[in-house]
């Protein structure tokens, strides 16, 4: 009882208190009883994909967002997952519960060569040089068809769990984890450090932080996720093919993560669960399924014309408001702050 | 990019031509992406999107309409420029304080017509005849006309742009703009003015080489990604916003396709990833590309 008590108090005083929690633990539970409420397969199949490709954009976003490594080729981590794990499972016949790992850490492999290889480049340069990355695998994969399938890719490959409910309860979960364990990264001292990095190197490296050391880390993390994201993926849609190191899918989620808004985790997560079913939903209309790609971009532009900095962003500051005494975020319609008592300003007076 | 025309003739001869006249296509695309990143600090994904609308624009006035090629070539290259021009003032400069905003608006851009070509045109690949007939023997090679054509206008286009940035007003403009655009700005230039003529003369030599080279190589929706990847590879290379850098650069990656597809097996899928290795390397030695400045810091 006591634990239950307090429990609910600790919801209502840390997670009621603002509307962007409360639609975080809203979203999070609602994904959670999607089955047995609505269990249409192809809604859960939307969903199931969509979950992957946000573990993907969250894992982007650290890398980007906080630590301001712009990588234009983060597809050659969720490649090389999928890649991995589905060569190791058809292979060696071992179950998928165990590749999905192996694919995780050989895109870590990966996430520590490149950050190394990239260690001395900065802005434009890194975006550039990173696309090359995927476009190098890909060169290697169709150069040697028999060990890799060629422009078929690896088939045949066995799913995680049976039914398309289990297959949704793996993907929800191992979201939820990754992308809850990406914000704890990014929220800690260490994300600290990376805003650090990110915002002026030169100063970092003068307040005596190792930054190659960090910048490696976190291309190795985000790389783990990424690659864990595309070998579930593979196992998912039971293919792993060259699409999954197209740069068609690393400007996707340059986009997604972009459109969300950068530097947040919970942005692109939230950019991908509006775009993603958003295209496939437009993509089952009969007359707009040749147009879906276009109305994707007409979308993305359309919205960073009224939201440069972002859709999270841009939504967070019209529902809450920082206190100007202690900095901590309240609802927008309170009028002083929740921790400290100063006095909030009304948000049609606040001056831009 | 298609491999040079198999035959029997010999191969070293067949690698100098063909490296020479991709390098000059690559020379007018990286050229024109590396100015309007040195000007404007625009990253412009949709650079070589305006090539892939040029090469269309060509077609259909070509083979649609039935103009001359002279006409229907000056007619694309003007309306693409136009057409460029009008993007940059109603997508780009609306965001331009927001520099990610930039990128993937030029992204999205490309997709843009990516997708629309492939509305109206359909997906198939599209053929255009040559604009002159015949091959001329040059040391032992025949080269088609159209070849040395582009090898004719991609010199001529380089000059004219050299001509354009050391002899004239605006170019001086466009390199003190370049080189710091608050001083420029100090010194009376409009740098709006300076983006918008800049933007102009990059989207336009991107599509005289999409003219030009459209009768060689197939016009299809996806013809840009390619030469995007290529031409990134080769601005990297010769250093961001670095001209000479770019022109070095991109003979170099010609060059290496050229040698990369004639001289191993399976090279023309090689040939990409032997490109970019390149690129990689030349980086791990000099992070700021051959003649790349180093950027300080900016704050």
């Amino acid at each position: 009882m006591y634990f239950l008590r307090r429990g609910w108090a600790e919801l209502k005083n840390e997670v009621f208190v603002l509307p962007s929690r409360t639609a975080v633990l809203a979203w999070a539970l609602a994904l959670l009883v999607l089955p047995y409420v609505y269990g249409d397969p192809y809604v859960l199949r939307i969903v199931t994909l969509t979950c992957l490709f946000a573990m993907f954009a969250a894992s982007w976003d650290l890398l980007a967002g906080y630590t301001g490594q712009v990588n234009f080729g983060h597809a050659l981590f969720f490649g090389a997952g999928a890649y991995a794990s589905a060569l190791v499972s058809l292979k060696f016949g071992v179950t998928p519960w165990v590749t999905v790992w192996i694919g995780a850490l050989v895109a870590t492999g990966f996430g520590v060569v490149v950050g190394y290889l990239c260690l001395r480049l900065r802005g434009s340069y890194l975006s550039l040089a990173t696309l090359a990355f995927p476009l190098i695998a890909l060169g290697l994969l169709f150069a040697f068809p028999d060990f890799s399938g060629g422009e078929l890719g690896v088939s045949g490959l066995r799913r995680l769990a049976t039914t398309v409910t289990a297959n949704y309860y793996v993907a929800v979960l191992a979201m939820l984890a990754v992308v809850f364990g990406l914000w704890l990264i990014a929220d800690s001292k260490f994300g600290l450090v990376l805003h650090a990095i990110r915002d002026d190197e030169v100063a970092a490296r003068a307040s005596g932080i190792n930054t190659p050391r960090y910048k490696l880390t976190v291309f190795a993390v985000s790389a783990f996720a990424a690659g864990l994201a595309g070998a579930l993926f593979a196992h998912y849609i039971r293919v792993a093919g060259p699409s999954t190191l197209e740069t068609a899918l690393s400007f996707q989620v340059v986009i997604w993560g972009i459109f969300g808004g950068v530097a947040t985790i919970y942005g692109p997560v939230a950019a991908v669960f509006i775009l993603y079913p958003l295209t496939e939903w437009l993509g089952s209309f009969k007359a707009f399924g040749e147009l879906r790609l276009l109305i994707f971009a007409v979308i993305v532009l359309l919205v960073l014309l009224f939201m440069p900095r972002g859709l999270s962003p841009w939504v967070r500051d019209r529902i809450e408001t920082a206190c100007p005494r202690c900095k901590q975020r309240n609802r927008a319609w309170r009028s002083a702050c929740r921790l400290c008592g100063a006095a909030l300003q009304s948000l049609r007076y606040r001056p831009r | 990019m298609p491999r040079g025309a198999p035959g029997s003739y010999p191969m070293l001869q067949d690698i100098l031509v063909t490296g020479l006249v991709n390098g000059g296509v690559y020379a007018l695309l990286a050229i024109g992406f590396s100015l309007i990143f040195g000007v404007a600090r625009i990253v412009n994904i949709a650079h070589t999107a305006f090539y892939m609308l040029a090469a269309y624009c060509f077609y259909s006035l070509l083979v649609k309409a039935g103009l001359g090629f002279a006409v229907s070539g000056i007619v694309s290259v003007a309306a693409v420029t136009l057409f460029s021009v009008l993007c940059y003032r109603l997508v780009i400069e609306p965001v331009r304080e927001h520099e990610s905003a930039v990128l993937i608006a030029t992204i999205a851009l490309a997709l843009v017509f990516q997708e629309l070509m492939l509305f109206s045109f359909g997906g198939h690949y599209l053929g255009i005849p040559s604009t002159l007939d015949g091959v001329v023997s040059l040391a032992g090679v025949s080269v088609p006309y159209q070849r040395l054509l582009i090898l004719v206008v991609a010199a001529l286009m380089l000059v004219a742009t050299w001509a354009l940035l050391y002899r004239t007003r605006l170019g001086l403009a466009i390199r003190a703009t370049a080189n710091d655009i608050e001083v420029a700005s100090l010194m009376g230039m409009n740098v709006e003015r300076v983006a918008m003529a800049t933007v102009a003369i990059s989207v336009a030599l991107a599509a005289i080489a999409g003219v030009v080279v459209a009768p060689v190589y197939v016009v299809d929706p996806f013809m840009w990604l390619a030469p995007l990847v290529t031409m990134l590879a080769i601005v990297v290379l010769g250093g961001l916003g670095s001209l000479k850098g770019s022109l070095i650069g991109a003979l170099v990656i010609g060059y290496v396709e050229a040698i990369t597809v004639f001289a191993l097996p399976a090279g023309a899928f090689l040939k990409g990833a032997v490109a970019l290795s390149i690129m990689v390397l030349v980086l791990l030695v000099r992070p700021e590309g051959l003649y790349g400045v180093a950027f300080e810091e900016e704050r």
